[in-house]
């Protein structure tokens, strides 16, 4: 990295819903760069000495609890762990990820979203026997290849981004999308869920869940945890098929 | 005005929160947690490397146990804990961890048979037991006798979370997310809820509850870099802090982690070392070993974070713009295991270094970590001062981990926390009818609305962003790894003067609805209170014990410091806390007082702590045939909730 410091070109998306009369419009900022500068240091330096009613959302900042999705420069990905110096020539558009309720600027309600989802898919382990489980025995085994291939799965961290990236969500606004799909099949890989394909089924066999899909496959291109979305609803809709 | 009543309120959506939640509404009692973001995303989910609880089940747990854990566990402490508190942990904390796989966590499991690991530098084949397979395995941790840091991959705090959240959805238990507690309700001594700004209305809402819980998490955000999430930022202990009621515990119990990056100051888990990972000075030297030749790279976290700086201040460490550093090498861990196991590691290590850790060294250093101190609970997780009011997780000082915690035992607290005093809140919920005057409500709603509008009407004033920034550099400058007389009381001056500062911050952007300029100004002056909790409890404690260190008190002296730091502050007008002692009684200790086995001990003893000793000898005398169970139960009696009593079952153990 060059000790020469840039001057980088932000055009940020900028719109308060609950403000009266605002409208939505692109505001240009500029900012000097620093070495290793992440767009979570480029954000909060234009919120502190330039703007400061700029709405974002940042929790880890370590690319690990999803919460800071966002589109840069036409591409939905987590704006924290994504180096300035990735844009050759210095100009950076962010704009909100669609598909959510905006709260303003770049901040978006995925946690409404998740919610929904989550109660949607039902996503939590289905035994009747679990709350008789007596904690002081050793647990149930697992095989270790099984409890690996269940993380694999669960890594999703819900930034959104399938959803962003979606273009039959676009279409369909009860598309469950890519994170639900993922969910639903980390739990049908999961020994301790009990429930059937038949069960599974009547969540997501219908056009607004897998067979909805139009195998654009935005998910898979911009997934941020690189996690497997082509697989697991191909092999989802296998699946759902033999059922009925 | 508006209201909302509920039995419990729980405010912070991370792992402790939602336990409470649960053990509250399996009671049968209405809780709503309030979180700033959606539950999925608080700071719990950064716990990388793992979970304590003593199963036993991988070969190098073989022997394990809740006494190995309980002794770990005190030693970490530098017997600054309330080894009552310890014991229910560990005791409990088997229960928790199956409790969480029958919820969904994928634990890493046992492999029967040969797999080969980095033991101090070497590759070395263990022979994991067939009997096991499938049993919740764990990795090496510091500061522990045996490896028993339950893991998934690197994301463990994530896979706890996701399960604990998915629970809590099961359970109908409403998340009220994008809400901030900005000032607890209280009336009589009695905590009965709290004032909520709604963060994207403005909206202010009074919540009204039997019971009321902190589980905000840490205060990390005091200091200008920190491992911790952006929201850490203390505010949950602040408003206890604020009633003048509750008091706060071990404030000055500050942990520094000795590897995060350079210089975004990001984690990278323990579990690099504890899987085998060796850190190297500018020469490529592996140093800790000169320093700590028993324990070497996995002594626990605040005597690694010193041996570092003392090694880069002797010139060791590699010279950056950012300052000097050290390196982390696990590169001899090998790509399949790094791809397996440190996964995250290596993703932070490519996204915001742009180096591949199976080929390069990591630029680590030590960086602020975890709060020790915060509210201060009784084993119930009640304050001990202000009724209805708990606290669970890393807000709470319940105290299992004085002065400095063990890696590992963070999530474990959370969980376990949440089992505990979940239980007693249910209890609290049952024993007490909710006793509030509308009145009482009125007058902290007006009172909050009144800083709101003092603060959008103030046309000159103080910029809170920068309030926050001179604050964060005063704790890293002078309230650091180690620390000095001189440089704290300096602290404590300076913040004196933002104090008052803070009184004035004016706005520019004056609007009362979603607005991150004004949730700054209602927090800075919260966070400058806490971080003088901080920086004036370090002065007045000379000694150094756990991850406090005083250069200038350089010796454990428990003679004069077995005791516990409570902060108040009842005086608004003052610019400093109030500050009190409670002693530590060593006549009552499982545990008493001895050496944690690092460098030279110098410890100045209590008069009592030889007594203890002959009496513990004592009692195992007249006791011969007593079992562990029974033996823990003369020395240390405990009232842990009924359901957690029971002898947790090991392979090849049974229940002994």
């Amino acid at each position: 990295m060059s000790d020469q410091a840039r001057i980088l070109k932000f055009q940020i998306f900028r719109y308060n819903p609950l403000k009266p009369g605002d409208k939505p419009r692109m505001v240009t900022y500029e900012v000097t760069e620093a070495p290793g500068m992440t767009i979570f240091i480029a954000l909060n330096d234009i919120r502190e000495n330039q703007d400061p009613s700029l709405q974002f959302d940042f929790v880890c900042r370590a690319g690990i609890c999803g919460s800071c999705g966002m589109v840069v420069n036409g591409r939905p990905d987590l704006a924290c762990r994504t180096l300035t110096s990735k844009f050759p020539d210095g100009e950076i558009k962010l704009l909100p990820l669609p598909g959510f309720e905006l709260i303003g600027d770049l901040s978006v309600n995925t946690g409404k979203f998740m919610r929904a989802m989550s109660e949607r898919v039902e996503s939590w382990i289905h035994d009747i026997n679990a709350d008789e489980v007596n904690y002081e025995k050793l647990e149930e085994r697992m095989d270790p290849e099984v409890a690996d291939q269940i993380y694999e799965l669960e890594r999703c961290v819900e930034c959104g981004c399938c959803v962003s990236a979606c273009a039959t969500k676009r279409m369909r606004p009860d598309f469950l999308s890519a994170v639900g799909f993922m969910r639903l099949a980390r739990y049908s890989l999961d020994p301790r869920d009990k429930r059937t394909d038949e069960e599974f089924y009547e969540i997501i066999g219908d056009d607004d869940g897998v067979f909805g899909c139009m195998t654009l496959l935005g998910c898979e291109d911009y997934c941020p945890k690189d996690l497997p979305h082509q697989t697991q609803i191909a092999y989802l809709r296998r699946k759902m098929v033999q059922v009925r | 005005m508006k209201v909302i009543y509920t039995d419990s309120l729980i405010i912070g959506g991370g792992l402790a929160g939602l336990r409470v939640a649960i053990a509250a509404k399996q009671r049968g009692y209405e809780s709503i947690i309030l979180s700033l973001i959606p539950a999925k995303r608080s700071h719990s989910a950064a716990a990388q490397g793992g979970m304590q609880a003593s199963l036993g089940a991988c070969v190098k747990g073989d022997g394990d146990d809740e006494d190995v854990h309980f002794g770990d566990t005190v030693k970490g402490s530098d017997w600054g804990c309330d080894q009552d508190v310890a014991r229910m942990f560990v005791n409990t904390a088997p229960k928790a961890i199956r409790q969480l796989a029958t919820w969904g966590v994928p634990w890493s499991r046992v492999q029967g048979g040969d797999r080969d690991v980095v033991i101090n530098g070497e590759k070395v084949t263990i022979t994991e037991k067939h009997e096991a397979q499938g049993l919740i395995t764990a990795r090496d941790f510091g500061g522990t006798k045996k490896w028993r840091t339950c893991f998934t991959s690197d994301g463990t705090g994530h896979t706890m979370l996701y399960a604990m959240d998915n629970k809590a959805i099961q359970m109908e238990i409403p998340v009220h997310e994008r809400k901030e507690a900005i000032a607890l309700i209280h009336e009589d001594g009695v905590c009965n809820g709290a004032i909520v700004r709604d963060l994207i209305t403005g909206e202010l809402i009074a919540y009204v509850a039997k019971a009321t819980v902190i589980a905000t998490g840490g205060y990390g955000r005091l200091y200008s870099v920190s491992t911790n999430s952006v929201i850490s930022e203390g505010i949950g202990t602040a408003i206890a802090l604020e009633t003048g009621i509750a008091t706060l515990g071990n404030m000055e119990a500050v942990q520094f982690h000795p590897t995060a990056i350079v210089p975004v100051g990001i984690l990278t888990t323990e579990g690099c070392r504890g899987d085998g990972g060796l850190l190297l000075d500018k020469d490529g030297y592996r140093f800790m070993p000169d320093y700590e030749p028993d324990k070497k790279e996995l002594a626990s976290r605040d005597v690694v974070s010193r041996r570092m700086t003392e090694h880069m201040r002797k010139g060791k460490g590699v010279s950056s713009r950012y300052g000097d550093h050290l390196w982390l090498d696990i590169t001899l861990l090998g790509r399949k295991h790094i791809e397996k196991n440190l996964r995250e590691v290596k993703e932070i290590c490519e996204y915001f270094l742009g180096i591949d850790p199976v080929k390069e060294y990591i630029p680590v250093r030590p960086t602020q970590h975890y709060s020790m101190g915060g509210v201060r609970t009784k084993p119930t997780g009640e304050s001990p001062t202000l009724k209805g009011l708990f606290s669970a997780g890393e807000s709470a000082c319940w105290d299992m981990h004085g002065f400095n915690r063990l890696g590992g035992n963070s999530v474990a607290e959370t969980v376990v926390a949440g089992m505990i005093v979940g239980e007693y809140v249910a209890d609290h919920c049952a024993a007490n009818p909710l006793k509030v005057s509308t009145a009482t409500i009125e007058h902290f709603m007006k009172k909050e609305e009144k800083k709101i509008t003092d603060l959008l009407v103030r046309d000159y004033g103080e910029n809170p962003f920068e309030l926050k920034a001179e604050m964060q550099k005063i704790m890293m400058d002078d309230v650091g790894i180690f620390r000095n007389g001189e440089d704290l009381a300096k602290a404590v001056e300076e913040l004196k003067v933002l104090n008052q500062r803070a009184k004035n911050i004016a706005l520019r952007n004056r609007i009362s609805s979603s607005n991150p300029e004004l949730v700054e100004a209602i927090r800075v002056p919260k966070m400058i209170k806490l971080a003088q909790c901080v920086a004036y409890g370090a002065l007045l404690r000379t000694e150094s014990r756990g991850a406090h260190a005083r250069e200038d008190y350089p010796e454990r002296n428990d003679r004069d410091w077995l005791k516990r730091t409570l902060t108040t502050w009842t005086d608004d007008s003052s610019d400093l806390p109030e500050v009190a002692y409670e002693d530590l009684d060593v006549m009552r200790m499982e545990m008493p007082p001895g050496s944690r086995g690092y460098g030279v001990d110098n410890t100045v003893h209590h008069p009592d702590t030889e007594k203890r000793v002959a009496q513990v000898e004592e009692i195992k005398k007249a006791n011969p045939t007593a079992d562990r169970h029974e033996m823990q139960e003369l020395l240390n009696p405990l009232t842990i909730p009924e359901k957690f009593k029971g002898k947790n079952e090991r392979i090849g153990r049974g229940y002994k």
